[in-house]
């Protein structure tokens, strides 16, 4: 039996028919990390002694009756500004080097409630600030479907690592489209949940209003079953919303006959890469194939999503990322004068370029003088972007775009010009900023082979409806077939 | 707004962001910001005249709970964290002379 074919659910559903064990699946993750990770590097730390342990634990409680769950028995990998008790967890910042949490975040208990075994902690910009996840202090990530090109991010470890078989499910954070972008680069399936479905406690925070913590995996229906584990009110977590629709599976039927598709025609115009429109533009056609309807309709606070978002972005990770000083936790400077000098050379040392980019806009947008300006402008811009959503949403089910203009970048290209960087992010920020749900399923390859994603979003707690369309889509395209299979390109 | 970034406000955000940049350093980061905020001055263009500005996407409610302890005393584990400590504390530069 080849293990790598299998999604995530199947993988449980034969290890519930005692057709393999646990320890098959993690040591066949295992071994393909060992074939492949020293050319992505998609985990900062991995731990095969606990996770076999933890394997023969899993298969004992499977049949005992402790764990009956969908994804019993299944290897995850975890981003690593996720906290586990008693592991080095360093948001790929040198700051947090030494950091090992004292707690697990509320979705690692979840996952161990579940029979989960988990695999290790995967690479990702510093402090999740970053589109390539060339920004992390311990080296870059590749693209498992072509070296030279970088898996996108902030989640690039985890999405390289579910694309290149060194993992059946992974957890991601999702900021402005760091679950969302780094899944279109390495054709995989990631959701980005409604603002408050996934607990945050023990999520290192970057942009607290923002920030979700959310599945990827290799299809849609391995994403639902995931999501369905980690979502749920949290007690700990202040916007933890109690929700009661979290049965995503149920709503994954075929049909899409008569659902209401819009997409944003703004989303088309300059700078849309024209193979990446292309695919765009055949998936509306299978879309509507299937019996949809489809939609364009204008966005006109589109050229304004940016600029709201990293104005807010910047200025809750200025003042979340206050709190690294150097006193409680982490890195601390050799050689300093004083407390405050003490501060500033941690602080300096410890942050990485982007980091203190996002740290100094931040502090300047939240200034004396220049807060009204700037700070509250973008919150009134929010509250237009958010009223043409709810506007949307008044007409169409599920809205569709792009998940990034563009295909992978390679690798040294990005952070030459941090601004056109950010531009990437137009089709993913607002999503974040209007505490949306949004999906990304592989829809299309580039000429350099390179995979293509369809992004769709649905209106706040409406998950069902990205699941039914992206279920159905999904099975009407077919395989997609896997990276470094026979073989990768370097 | 085309703010123009000088090196007094930049000053001042490196105090703000606790950040001690080298001159070369503070040079690069003034340019990168100076772009970023004549970027973002196209929210200029909108008339925002009338909208109140929003912090929170779902209604804002406080979450109260009965202020008692839950967790256990773990502070040896959390101090093993720290850089330095001494006698069960952080220790930190002499702050007072």
């Amino acid at each position: 039996m080849d293990l790598g074919k299998l999604t995530a659910l199947q993988l449980a559903e034969k290890i519930k028919q005692h057709q393999i064990s646990v320890l098959d699946g993690v040591k066949y993750v295992f071994d393909q990390i060992e074939a492949k990770e020293d050319k992505v590097h998609a985990y900062l730390d991995t731990y095969k002694k606990e996770a076999y342990a933890r394997a023969k634990e899993v298969q004992k409680g499977i049949e005992d009756g402790t764990y009956t769950g969908p994804l019993a028995g299944v290897p995850i990998a975890i981003k690593d500004n996720i906290c586990i008790k008693g592991k080095t967890t360093t948001c790929a910042s040198k700051i947090l080097e030494n950091f090992v949490p004292q707690y697990n975040a509320e979705v690692i208990d979840r996952l161990e409630e579940a029979g989960l075994v988990i695999i290790g902690k995967t690479n990702m910009d510093e402090f999740a600030m970053g589109s390539t996840t060339e920004t992390s202090a311990y080296g870059v990530t590749r693209n498992p479907w072509d070296l030279e090109h970088v898996p996108g991010g902030s989640s690039g470890g985890s999405c390289a690592a579910v694309a290149a078989g060194e993992t059946y499910l992974a957890l991601g954070s999702d900021t402005g489209g760091s679950i969302r972008q780094p899944s279109s680069y390495c054709g995989v399936t990631g959701i980005k949940p409604t603002y408050g479905t996934v607990s945050r406690y023990g999520l290192v925070a970057y942009a607290s209003s923002l920030d979700q913590i959310g599945p990827v995996g290799k299809d849609v229906a391995d994403c639902a079953a995931l999501l369905e584990i980690i979502a749920g009110h949290d007690a700990k977590d202040s916007t933890s919303m109690k929700r009661e629709d979290l049965d995503f599976s149920s709503s994954m039927t075929d049909k899409i006959v008569g659902m209401k598709f819009g997409v944003p025609k703004e989303y088309l115009s300059e700078g849309l890469n024209p193979e990446v429109k292309e695919a765009f533009m055949n998936t509306l056609k299978s879309l509507t194939e299937m019996g949809a309807v489809v939609e364009f309709f204008s966005m006109k606070t589109t050229e304004y999503m940016i600029p709201a978002y990293y104005i807010i972005a910047s200025a809750e990770a200025s003042s979340n990322l206050e709190r690294f000083d150097g006193v409680k936790y982490g890195f601390r400077a050799k050689e300093y004068e004083g407390l405050h000098d003490m501060y500033k050379k941690t602080r300096t040392e410890g942050f990485g370029e982007e980091v203190k980019r996002r740290i100094m806009l931040g502090s300047f947008v939240l200034s004396s003088g220049y807060y009204d300006a700037y700070y509250l402008k973008a919150l009134r811009t929010k509250a237009l972007i958010k009223k043409e959503f709810d506007e949307a949403f008044s007409k169409y089910d599920v809205l569709l775009a792009p998940a990034s203009p563009f295909t992978a970048p390679k690798l040294g290209e990005s952070l030459k010009d941090p601004l056109a960087m950010y531009l990437g992010d137009i089709y993913t920020v607002a999503v974040n900023l209007c505490g949306l749900p949004g999906i990304t399923v592989p829809c299309g390859k580039d000429a350099a082979g390179l995979p293509i994603g369809i992004q769709m979003i649905g209106d706040c707690f409406k998950e069902n409806n990205l699941f039914r369309a992206a279920h159905a889509y999904e099975k009407k395209r077919g395989d997609f077939g896997t990276a470094m299979e026979g073989g990768e390109k370097a | 707004m085309a703010k123009i970034i000088d090196d007094e406000t930049m000053e001042n955000v490196c105090i703000l962001a606790k950040l001690s940049l080298t001159e070369d350093e503070k040079e690069k980061a003034k340019e990168d910001m100076q772009k970023m905020l004549d970027y973002v001055d196209k929210l200029d263009e909108l008339d925002t005249s009338s909208v109140e500005p929003m912090s929170h996407i779902f209604e804002d409610e406080n979450v109260f709970r009965e202020d008692v302890v839950t967790n256990g005393d773990n502070h040896e584990a959390m101090l093993a964290n720290a850089p330095k400590q001494k006698e069960d504390q952080y220790q930190v530069p002499k702050t007072i002379g």
